[in-house]
């Protein structure tokens, strides 16, 4: 049996790493830019954030700073591959073994603990503890049955208006005159340069755009798990392209604002299936990464399967059908 | 309204691959001419067209628009006052995008973008209105991605899209090329249509003799890079595909060589 607060703890992490995953689909999927700062970017915002917070910065301050070095360090990734016409994946992990020094350079050391710290979740529950919803929200738990309650409901009731609010931004963005012109470029570049579109200049502020989020989400996961380490940015590409495509596959992108939720969606479930695999017994945290690399594999290849295999059902139907007729017919 | 003046251009220079492409070419269109332009592969229409829109710049000679020079401003910028369908029907809208936000792409032409909302109900208004000129049923798919469309849909909307802001320069790139028969009849005469409606400034190439006939006010023909005919007015309406085929046998002393043209 899996426990209520393992699942709670799931959800609250996935609705923060949601931010990052929205960066990784604007990157992947409107700008068909693969675009691998990720790893390093995330990383930047969790060194910004923490080095000012210890610094005195207020946290809400830090976590602002930490998404304007990531749309820096995007934008360079831009400028690499528009200017500097080098190939999209190429200029990406350049991008991103640059930004493990420059990371290591911010934070002075490998790692920077902040458990002492006044982090903005840390202010969020002093200010939250104060309002008598978490006795409300437990009473409810308690209400049916449940014996232990999460320490607070602030993070996840906070982040998930918080991710919201970042999604709906980014539909709104995506709506605008200058966002149709980002989604054209990553859908036909030739089209909308013959419709005076810069596209080098789009290409730069929609991977420097991407890279804010993933920072913003960098910073909050510092804060969340009290440390910002140097290799916390590992694979973090691949749990972004995990929770894009597990939420596509799941939840459907027919319009902007469906594939948004899907994304989040979609990086929540990561979070959970993970959470559910490490209980299993024989399975430890080492094995995360490859967990994340089997997901996605199966949520690439599932949907493909289960769609070849309908077809095949369908045409056996229809072929039946037509043995019927030709059998009532003599 | 266009000018080109002592254009030349040639492709790997100093390579056993080197092409010229065009030698000392000069074009002049008054406002609201309509130009078609024929030619055999490798005669230099479509390098002419792109140093046109800018997609290419020339070794030497000047582009003017309107009076002003434009031969070092980048494709982005010049195609504030060129419009342009492509050959390829893929090529002119964005297919994972519905039918208003390609519009809207479209409308945002010769104007800056902002932060606006990029289809708003009067915008919606407006398009629906252009979309009924084309009589293909397309106003009622506002919200239908270009993708699905078939290639003649796809090809009339990109012909909208091209015109609809009254561009200075309309560039037409063997725009039905791609099609079957009956498209192509009817892009053809979409193109009268509104380039008739907007007196365009046109350039348009074919491989189809008989439509650069049909179409337009003036007919270039070119070979190897330069402009070897030019017609227009009252001597251009009488012309026929014999004439051009004993034109185009006097002034090179060969028979032109492509069939595609005369059975096009």
């Amino acid at each position: 049996m899996f426990s209520f607060i393992a699942i709670f703890g799931a959800v609250e992490s996935g609705v923060i790493y949601a931010i990052m995953a929205l960066g990784v689909y604007l990157s992947f999927r409107v700008l068909d830019f693969p675009d691998l700062t990720v790893d390093g970017s995330f990383v930047t915002g969790a060194a910004v954030a923490g080095i000012s917070i210890m610094h005195g910065v207020s946290p809400v301050l830090a976590t602002l700073l930490a998404a304007v070095a990531g749309f820096i360090a995007g934008c360079v990734t831009g400028v690499l591959h528009t200017k500097g016409k080098i190939n999209a994946l190429l200029s990406g992990i350049l991008m991103m073994i640059a930004l493990y020094s420059i990371n290591l350079r911010i934070m002075g050391r490998p790692t920077l603990s902040l458990l002492n710290e006044t982090t903005i979740f840390k202010q969020l529950r002093d200010f939250w503890s104060g309002t008598g919803l978490d006795t409300f929200f437990n009473g409810m738990l308690a209400a049916i049955g449940m014996e232990r309650f999460p320490a607070t409901w602030a993070i996840v009731l906070v982040m998930m208006v918080v991710t919201l609010a970042i999604k709906f931004i980014t539909d709104y963005y995506l709506k605008t005159e200058i966002g149709l012109a980002l989604r054209a470029t990553g859908d036909n570049q030739r089209m909308i340069r013959s419709f005076s579109a810069n596209t080098d200049n789009l290409i730069i502020v929609g991977i420097g755009y991407s890279n804010a989020l993933v920072a913003f989400s960098g910073a909050l996961i510092a804060q969340h798990g009290g440390f910002a380490d140097v290799g916390m940015g590992i694979g973090m590409i691949i749990i972004g392209l995990a929770s894009v495509i597990i939420g596509e596959a799941l939840f459907g992108t027919k319009t902007i604002a469906r594939a948004t939720i899907a994304v989040i969606g979609g990086a929540v479930i990561y979070r959970i299936v993970v959470t559910i695999a490490l209980r299993v017994d024989f399975l430890d945290t080492g094995d995360m990464k490859l967990i994340t690399a089997v997901l996605v594999i199966a949520a690439l290849v599932a949907p493909k399967m289960m769609q070849t295999h309908r077809e095949k059902k369908r045409r056996q139907r229809k072929r039946a059908e037509l043995e019927r007729i030709k059998v009532g017919e003599v | 309204m266009l000018q080109l003046k002592d254009i030349s251009m040639t492709f790997n220079e100093g390579t056993p691959d080197e092409k010229i492409a065009l030698q000392h070419t000069n074009l002049e269109l008054e406002r609201g001419e309509f130009v078609t332009i024929i030619g055999s592969n490798g005669a230099g229409k479509s390098t002419l067209m792109n140093v046109i829109s800018g997609n290419l710049i020339p070794d030497v000679g000047d582009v003017f628009i309107n009076e002003k020079q434009v031969v070092h401003l980048p494709e982005y910028q010049r195609s504030a006052y060129i419009g342009r369908v492509f050959q390829d029907p893929m090529a002119g809208t964005a297919p994972s995008m519905t039918i208003e936000e390609n519009l809207a792409l479209a409308y945002s032409r010769n104007k800056k973008r902002t932060l606006r909302l990029g289809v708003n109900k009067k915008r919606k208004t407006l398009f629906k209105e252009y979309l009924e000129t084309l009589h293909l049923g397309l106003e009622d798919r506002l919200n239908a991605k270009v993708g699905f469309l078939s290639g003649g849909e796809r090809q009339a909307l990109s012909l909208l899209m091209a015109t609809f802001t009254n561009p200075n320069i309309l560039l037409l790139d063997e725009h039905t090329a791609a099609l079957d028969p009956s498209r192509a009849a009817l892009i053809t005469k979409l193109t009268k249509e509104v380039v008739g409606k907007s007196k365009l400034t046109t350039l348009m190439v074919t491989h189809n003799m008989q439509q650069a006939l049909d179409l337009g006010t003036r007919l270039i023909m070119m070979d190897k890079g330069q402009i070897i005919f030019d017609v227009s007015g009252e001597e251009k309406q009488k012309l026929t595909i014999e004439d051009l085929l004993t034109e185009f046998q006097r002034i090179r002393g060969q028979k032109f060589e492509s069939d595609r043209a005369v059975l096009g």
